[in-house]
């Protein structure tokens, strides 16, 4: 068992938010035969959103780009996936939310806490979706007054996922961190388009969205290394990871548990597979714990 | 992958509101029953069977496919694929038998095609509404036996494909492969239920599709969780007891709505 601003987790890898986490029945799918230690939900708002147009996601030599665009069946809509996914699934499940204010947030929260989430991500760093995400999470004032909203009205942990579209991610965290987050989670997607050159269009509905997958690995490794320094509260990694290595990786910069996303592309069962790659690790280097990971190359001068 | 480009190189007229598009790149590994993701550039990105390892067969029925229709000869659209989970092939001493309703023909053409080449003895059940929209008669007919119902018995028995089944002695079959509109699939599915052949069919769902590649969790059906898109389209009867087949489906924005 593994501690996380609260939270009891089998092991330390979550499935990332918008990954599979449409129904309860696929979030239950992921952690009961993908063995994710704990599941995030797909970013529900105040009101249903049918996304951006399709093509939303896309598979490039380097990772993914994706424009979904928040579509969500608003958090009356949601309540019952939620429900199915906390009475089925056996592991913490955190609902990811998102709004255009404060306000709007603490709506959302309030309204999904009947469905007694174990914790509550605020998504304040969708690099694609006008008025929302990054737009709130590149200001340091909004991101505090956001955190601070939603921690006011519910009584489980609060973690705030960070944009890495941002000159400086460590002020973002650090407003999050004054606001009352429990833990931040870095990092969202990283901006980004492709063309079509047969005919010039740009290839996603939205014309532009988010890289994610291998591509964004180091970026991520550099996001975390660096919040791991600026902040007290634990950091949760997540940007590229698909393999043990990976994720020891993103340990050692900092995080204290990552999450996974675009590599269930590859196999359900990644969780798994990458928390028996970091426990057989652990044992040839003699580590007594998986925490004695977390942050190690800061120590390395 | 990015979209390939496709050049529609023929247009054929399968009924009124169902054209075939055949296009100048050849899927050579495609399975029947596998989807593309269809780049009507500037509109949309919508699912559609291969109907050939060079075509696929659209009823036009909303924005993209009307888009589709104004397309000719010479003009191009984006693919990504094929995808997904085909049907599973007969050996040579198997009977098969496909439903078909409406444009459910066209993944199970080629999978007609298919099961006959390898030498299994084909019968086929194709429903439409009236003798007009009957598509890919013919194709069907050249891999064996065809029984057609019509709803307003315009040709072959009136009624659904239902009426047919339920006159075929179905244990004779050693697969069942099965495409068409959810409602006539979804009883279909207690027929075959009834009849305890549930484990021999399979069928071709449809629920709406946003990444295409199983990643986003949009065509999740419950209470499996499997993705229509990745661990699907084509499931067997077995996998879909107890799941939401016709009685409610997801909209773009994850709401459910009633079949
Ligand atoms: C695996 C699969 C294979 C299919 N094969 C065929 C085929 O061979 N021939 C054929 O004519 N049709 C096929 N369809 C259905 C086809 O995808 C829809 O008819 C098409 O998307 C309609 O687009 P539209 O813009 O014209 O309609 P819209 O006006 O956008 O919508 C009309 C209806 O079409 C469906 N639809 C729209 N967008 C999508 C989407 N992204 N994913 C899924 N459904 C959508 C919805 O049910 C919607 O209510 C298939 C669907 C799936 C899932
Ligand atoms: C299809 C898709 C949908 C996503 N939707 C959301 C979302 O709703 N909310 C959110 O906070 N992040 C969302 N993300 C971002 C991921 O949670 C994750 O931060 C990012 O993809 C980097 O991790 P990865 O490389 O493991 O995918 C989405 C990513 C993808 C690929
Ligand atoms: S459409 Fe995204 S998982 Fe199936």
């Amino acid at each position: 068992m593994y501690t996380l601003t609260g939270l009891k987790l089998e092991n330390p890898t979550i499935l990332a938010a918008g990954v599979l986490g449409t129904t309860g029945a696929s979030l239950c799918r992921v952690a009961r035969q993908g063995r994710a230690g704990a599941v995030v939900t797909k970013s529900i708002g105040p009101a249903p959103k049918t996304g951006h147009p399709n093509p939303s996601m896309i598979k490039l030599d380097c990772g993914f780009l994706n424009a979904m665009g928040l579509p969500n069946p608003s958090y009356p809509g949601f309540l019952q996936e939620l429900e199915t996914a906390k009475k089925d699934s056996d592991v913490p499940v955190i609902a990811s939310i998102f709004g255009g204010s404060p306000a709007e947030f603490k709506e959302v929260a309030e309204g999904l806490l009947p469905g007694k989430p174990d914790a509550f991500e605020l998504n304040v760093s969708c690099p694609h979706a006008e008025g929302y995400g990054a737009a709130i999470g590149s200001n340091p004032c909004l991101v505090e007054a956001v955190t601070a909203a939603v921690k006011d009205v519910v009584n489980v942990p609060v973690w705030v996922k960070l944009t890495p579209n941002v000159s400086d991610i460590t002020c973002i965290g650090n407003a999050a961190e004054s606001g009352g987050a429990d833990a931040v989670v870095a990092i969202n997607t990283v901006k980004g388009m492709a063309i079509d050159i047969e005919s010039g269009y740009p290839v996603l509905g939205n014309r532009s969205g988010g890289l994610s997958g291998k591509a964004v690995k180091p970026v991520a490794v550099k996001c975390v290394y660096d919040l791991y320094t600026a902040l007290e509260i634990p950091v949760i990694g997540v940007g590229g990871i698909s393999s043990w290595q990976d994720a020891v990786e993103m340990m050692m910069a900092g995080a204290a548990a990552v999450q996974i996303g675009s590599a269930v592309y590859d196999r359900l069962d990644i969780f798994s597979e990458i928390s028996a790659g970091i426990e057989t690790f652990l044992q040839r280097k003699g580590y007594s714990d998986v925490k004695e990971l977390i942050g190690l190359s800061h120590e390395m001068v | 992958m990015l979209p390939l480009n496709a050049t529609i190189v023929k247009i054929n007229e399968e009924s009124p509101s169902v054209r075939t598009f055949f296009f100048d790149y050849q899927f050579e590994t495609m399975k029947p029953g596998q989807f593309v993701m269809v780049w009507v550039r500037g509109v949309d990105e919508i699912p559609m069977g291969l109907s050939s390892k060079n075509s696929i067969t659209v009823q036009r029925v909303g924005e993209a496919t009307s888009k589709l229709f104004e397309l000719k000869e010479g003009d191009s659209f984006g693919l990504r694929g094929p995808f997904g989970v085909g049907f599973s092939l007969p050996s040579k001493e198997e009977k098969t038998l496909i439903v078909a309703g409406g444009v459910g023909s066209a993944p199970l053409a080629p999978y007609a095609e298919a099961a006959s080449a390898a030498g299994s003895e084909m019968h086929t059940v194709l429903g439409a509404r009236s003798e007009g929209d009957l598509i890919f008669e013919e194709r069907f007919a050249e891999a064996g036996n065809v029984y057609i119902s019509t709803d307003d018995g315009s040709k072959g028995t009136k009624g659904f494909v239902t009426d047919v089944l339920s006159r075929l002695d179905l244990s004779a079959y050693d697969r069942i492969a099965v495409c068409g509109p959810e409602i006539m699939m979804a009883s279909v599915f207690r027929l075959l239920e009834d009849r305890k052949v549930l484990a021999k069919s399979e069928f071709s769902l449809h629920r709406y599709f946003k990444c295409g590649i199983g990643v986003c969790g949009a065509c999740c059906i419950d209470r499996s969780g499997l993705r229509v898109c990745r661990d699907g389209p084509v499931f067997s009867g077995v996998q879909l007891l107890d799941s939401e087949l016709g009685r409610y489906t997801r909209d773009a924005s994850g709401r459910r709505v009633k079949i």
